[in-house]
């Protein structure tokens, strides 16, 4: 079948959603949603805990209570959401785009369009991308996985669980697997700081009485058709462990909390070029990628901590690509930002001199008392005192204008 | 009432199932007797997937004449029972001008052995042939015949076409009795099964042994060598056409770069001895072993794109060779030992062991209603790849279920998974194995939710008795 | 006595060092707004948590429905409340702020529901 939209947008999680919105409010007309689950909302779905929509919303709400907000205001207009249903390719020839989907309903659709919003979000690193040694039980599972089974569809994965891994999703699930009766024994990072939010180690952690241990890693998983135990050693170095120093925990669960990918896979399909640190599209000011008429806003640019930036960030890129659509762009001279010592990233890649702009990085490690700055081979436009900055809190600068003369932007640390 | 049969095959592996589905084109009543909970659960699963060019193994042995044999078998085969199979052949690669002289030895065995095609290539043609191998190699042997495929696609379709011609397949049960009565074996499992037969295939692998003991005979080990491989990421799944050797040591064929016939690349294995049949573990040491000598191959072979890894034991028998043939207790017949080539060589094994029996006095008459040819699910991910949205259409008209795609990262639809389940296919792995499902980038992150709720809605088995790969290694322990 | 809190009112997670005498909380100190200062005075003396979790509905397109109290609950509250909540079945369909449970374990809080299903 055949289908023609001036959009269309792959997700219908936080990013798209809120791009969608965004794109109708700046004009589009005919916008399309396209997503693989059974229901809009993305992951925030199976988010049940609070914490969501504090900047967006001065409220502090949970994860499908935010995925809610979007969908009402979605209602309120003619945008269409197809659900149960998978984007396989995206065929781009001239000034038209073509995406294939496979619809659980409607079987094969070719849907031609102007412009692609990808917002497909991220899939979880799993055992295999870290190589623990050890056999290959069941019983080992990703966090969200986990969160997904006991959130949405009421199962439990085991009773003794082991957490690896200190990012936000491995707390909340630390938390959670604890209040429905199981006993979360430990939960061990890597890093020497945790991943996660300070009031997760509290409300999560700490609560519960769960150990942490820092600067420590999984040696090798034991067990023969089940998980039967882990054995835990210190690292030195960062990375290697000293098995000498090692020590057993029993378990029958291993929840793996090992960090986040943005799922480009049709991007590639797509010809869209990816950024080595991001993992994400490379893109300009206007969130576009290295293919004309194909953007990319969310996770899937870039992994986030907070969801109100994602769609802040959606809400930019649907004005942007309205603008595409329309014609409008008028594209002003580019210029490279680059990225100085001690931060991993800074997205986009590329601004407009005269133009406003909204830069996005993080920081390589824990780092105290110092400014984060921007500037130009002259000027410098920003410049913010930190006592203390983390790599797990994502930095957004806003610029009100970069300057006409601009040969390009640096973001860097000073003492 | 045991339940009577002409044979007996203990073992559902490549050589179980090759044996069972050669003796199905003759009027026998076959049973195969598999201890775990699906075929090729064993050793088999965990395959590298090369069909050798019948030249690896060491002359006057059973494994080369069989190597050679076995290898001209796979065209019609795969061409019978659908599985993929692609001739893609070797190279293996010199650094030096001693394993140059190696490279001649092999070439001479493999054209004492009549495989076609072989020939001996400078530097400049090795590179011409695969770009991504290593500068330094200053030659290489080219055997054409070589191939890979899936192994265990290659073991559940000789199953499904040996089912589909009356062999009956008993999966969970552990043989723990053989006792012979007069002409006949009484053979009991763990499960409170009993069978009798005329005859034993004893392929039982990594068990051989412990089998061979219950019927009496202790005339060889089986001595366990482990090997680790690890799967890359798709996306260098264009590195190398053919299977990448090295010049192999006294122990193994050494640690290769695979093209599998999927795409992603393999690398590995290693080989080590080890006391145990049940350690399955992965290592550090491994690991490094691995990547040191794929990436001496092919440097472009990095680390972090590991996406998984497994381990295989091989049952390597006392002696190093095969043990295929006739023992002291007649009427049980062995086809143990099978290590390397035993994949290659498995359907010359096969016609072997027919043979045997023939000798042994069983009669061999030709069914007339064989059906020789397997089909299987059709698949959607080569249409995706060719983008033939037509056929793809064409398949979504006659089946509903192939406009659900399941397994994101390798497009597999919810009919074909469906078909794995309705073939016998009720465990995770056993799904990961038939239809490829979760053997991609995410590793079952988006799909096993849903393959759960396909089984439970196919089979009625509830959510928290699915398991990975049998009863004790259930995904979900309880409901809430 | 000085005692070392982390707020998590807001994700910032400031760090508040709080000073307690004779179960009287004499000042709080590094917090940057008015929650910090309320969240201080109740960790040390009667912490409160929100609760979120859910309970059964049947008529809908999933097992669950997400819940959550309505307003914070006495910390050592929470894991009743979850239990009493699994045992909770609701019928489809159900609004987004619906009350499910009211006044549950008379904290004064209800449980809403945080999603709307059919």
């Amino acid at each position: 079948m055949n289908l023609k939209y001036d959009i269309v947008i792959i997700g219908a999680g936080p990013a798209g959603l809120a791009a969608a919105v965004s794109a109708k409010k700046a004009g589009i007309d005919k916008v399309l949603i396209v997503d693989r689950e059974s229901s809009a909302g993305g992951i925030l779905n199976q988010c049940i805990h609070n914490g969501f929509g504090l900047h967006k919303f001065k409220e502090e709400l949970t994860g499908p209570e935010y995925a809610e907000r979007y969908i009402d205001l979605i209602n309120g207009t003619d945008i269409k959401v197809l659900l149960d249903s998978c984007v396989i390719d995206i065929i781009s020839s001239g000034n038209e785009k073509e995406v294939i989907v496979l619809s659980e309903e409607q079987g094969l659709l070719r849907i031609s369009c102007k412009a692609v919003i990808l917002a497909m979000g991220c899939r979880e690193k799993n055992r295999g991308n870290i190589a623990i040694p050890g056999s290959r039980p069941a019983g080992i599972l990703t966090a969200g996985f986990a969160q997904k089974m006991v959130n949405l569809h009421g199962y439990m994965p085991g009773r003794e669980v082991v957490i690896l891994g200190s990012g936000d999703i491995g707390l909340i699930m630390a938390r959670r697997m604890s209040l429905e009766g199981s006993h979360v024994k430990a939960v061990i990072e890597l890093q020497t700081h945790p991943g996660g939010l300070n009031r997760n180690i509290v409300q999560c952690l700490q609560d519960f009485d769960i150990p942490l241990y820092l600067s420590h890693t999984i040696s090798e998983i034991r067990g023969d058709r089940r998980i039967s135990s882990v054995e835990v050693s210190p690292v030195v170095d960062r990375s290697f462990p000293d098995r000498t120093r090692s020590f057993n925990l029993d378990c029958d669960t291993l929840l793996l909390s090992v960090g986040l990918i943005p799922e480009n896979e049709l991007s590639l399909k797509a010809g869209v070029q990816l950024d080595n640190v991001t993992r994400g599209p490379i893109v300009d000011g206007n969130l576009m990628t290295s293919v004309d008429g194909i953007f990319a806003c969310g996770n899937v640019l870039h992994v986030h901590d907070i969801v109100d930036w994602v769609s802040e960030e959606a809400e930019y890129c649907g004005r942007a690509v309205a603008s595409f659509v329309k014609g409008e762009i008028k594209k002003g001279r580019e210029i490279p930002v680059r990225t100085g010592k001690m931060l991993s990233y800074t997205l986009p890649s590329k601004v407009e001199a005269g133009k406003p702009a909204v830069l996005s990085l993080r920081v390589l490690a824990p780092l105290e008392n110092l400014y984060l700055c921007v500037r130009t081979g002259k000027d410098i436009l920003y410049k913010k005192k930190f006592r203390k900055i983390f790599p797990s809190i994502m930095q957004r600068i806003s610029l009100k204008e970069v300057p006409e003369d601009a040969q390009y932007l640096e973001t860097y640390i000073e003492n | 009432m045991p339940k009577q049969f002409d044979i007996l095959v203990i073992g559902a592996g490549v050589v179980g199932a090759a044996i069972a589905r050669e003796l199905s084109r003759y009027r026998l009543s076959i049973a195969v007797i598999e201890k775990e909970e699906d075929v090729s659960f064993g050793t088999s699963k965990a395959n590298s997937g090369i069909i050798h060019s019948g030249f690896h193994s060491q002359p006057g042995t059973l494994k080369l004449k069989l190597e050679a044999a076995g290898n001209r078998m796979f065209d019609r085969l795969s061409y019978e029972l659908e599985f993929p199979f692609e001739r893609r052949g070797e190279l293996m690669v010199a650094f030096s001008e001693d394993e140059l002289q190696i490279l001649h030895k092999y070439y001479q065995r493999g054209i004492q052995n009549g495989m076609t095609g072989m020939e001996l290539l400078g530097r400049e043609r090795t590179l011409e042939l695969e770009p991504n191998l290593n500068p330094d190699i200053l030659g290489s042997l080219h055997a054409p015949t070589a191939g890979v495929v899936g192994p265990y696609e290659y073991c559940f379709a000789l199953i499904e076409n040996a089912k589909a011609n009356d062999v009956e397949i008993f999966l969970g049960g552990k043989v723990v009795g053989i006792r012979k009565d007069g002409a006949h074996f009484e053979v009991e499992t763990d499960q409170g099964e009993s069978l009798t037969g005329k005859f034993i295939i004893n392929a039982a692998g990594l068990y051989a042994d412990e089998i061979a003991k219950l019927a009496g005979m202790s005339d060889f080990r089986i001595l366990p060598r482990k090997g680790e491989e690890y799967l890359l990421d798709r996306r260098v799944g264009g590195l190398v056409r053919k299977v990448i050797f090295p010049v192999p040591s006294e122990k193994s064929k050494g640690m290769l770069v695979i093209p599998t016939v999927d795409g992603p690349v393999m690398v590995g294995p290693t080989a080590v001895d080890i006391e145990s049949k049940t350690d399955f573990s992965t290592t550090r040491t491994g690991l490094e072993a691995v990547f040191k000598n794929a990436q001496k191959m092919v440097p472009a072979i990095r680390a972090t794109d590991i996406i998984t890894s497994f381990v295989g034991l091989r049952p390597a028998a006392t002696g190093g060779d095969f043990i295929i043939g006739k023992t002291k207790v007649k009427g049980f017949i062995n086809a143990a030992g099978i290590q390397s080539p035993g994949l290659t060589a498995s359907p010359a094994i096969a016609e072997m062991i027919r043979d045997i029996l023939k000798d042994e006095g069983l009669k061999l008459v030709k069914k007339d209603n064989f059906r020789p040819e397997r089909k299987g699910a059709p698949k959607i991910r080569p249409l995706v790849e060719k983008m033939d949205y037509t056929a793809i259409e064409k398949l979504i008209a006659k089946d509903r279920n192939y406009s659900r795609l399941v397994c994101r990262c390798e497009n597999i639809t919810e009919a074909e998974i469906v078909a794995a389940v309705r073939s016998g296919h009720t465990t995770l792995d056993g799904i990961k194995f038939s239809a490829r499902a979760c053997t991609g980038r995410c590793q079952g992150g988006f799909c096993t939710s849903r393959i759960l709720d396909i089984i439970h809605r196919e089979t009625g088995l509830p959510i928290e008795k699915i398991s990975k790969k049998g009863k004790g290694s259930e995904i979900l322990l309880f409901k809430k | 006595m000085k005692k070392e809190i982390i707020c998590i009112s807001c994700p910032n997670g400031c760090t508040l060092e709080v000073d307690v005498e004779k179960g009287k909380v004499i000042s709080v100190k590094g917090s940057e707004c008015k929650k910090g200062l309320e969240y201080a005075k109740n960790e040390i003396l009667n912490p409160l948590r929100f609760v979120t979790t859910t309970v059964k509905i049947t008529g809908a397109s999933l097992p669950l429905l997400p819940v959550r109290t309505s307003k914070a609950v006495p910390r050592g509250l929470c894991q009743k409340i979850v239990k009493k909540a699994a045992k909770i079945e609701v019928k489809s369909p159900v609004k987004i702020g619906q009350v499910i449970a009211p006044d549950i374990l008379s904290t004064g809080a209800d449980l809403i529901a945080t999603r709307s299903l059919e």
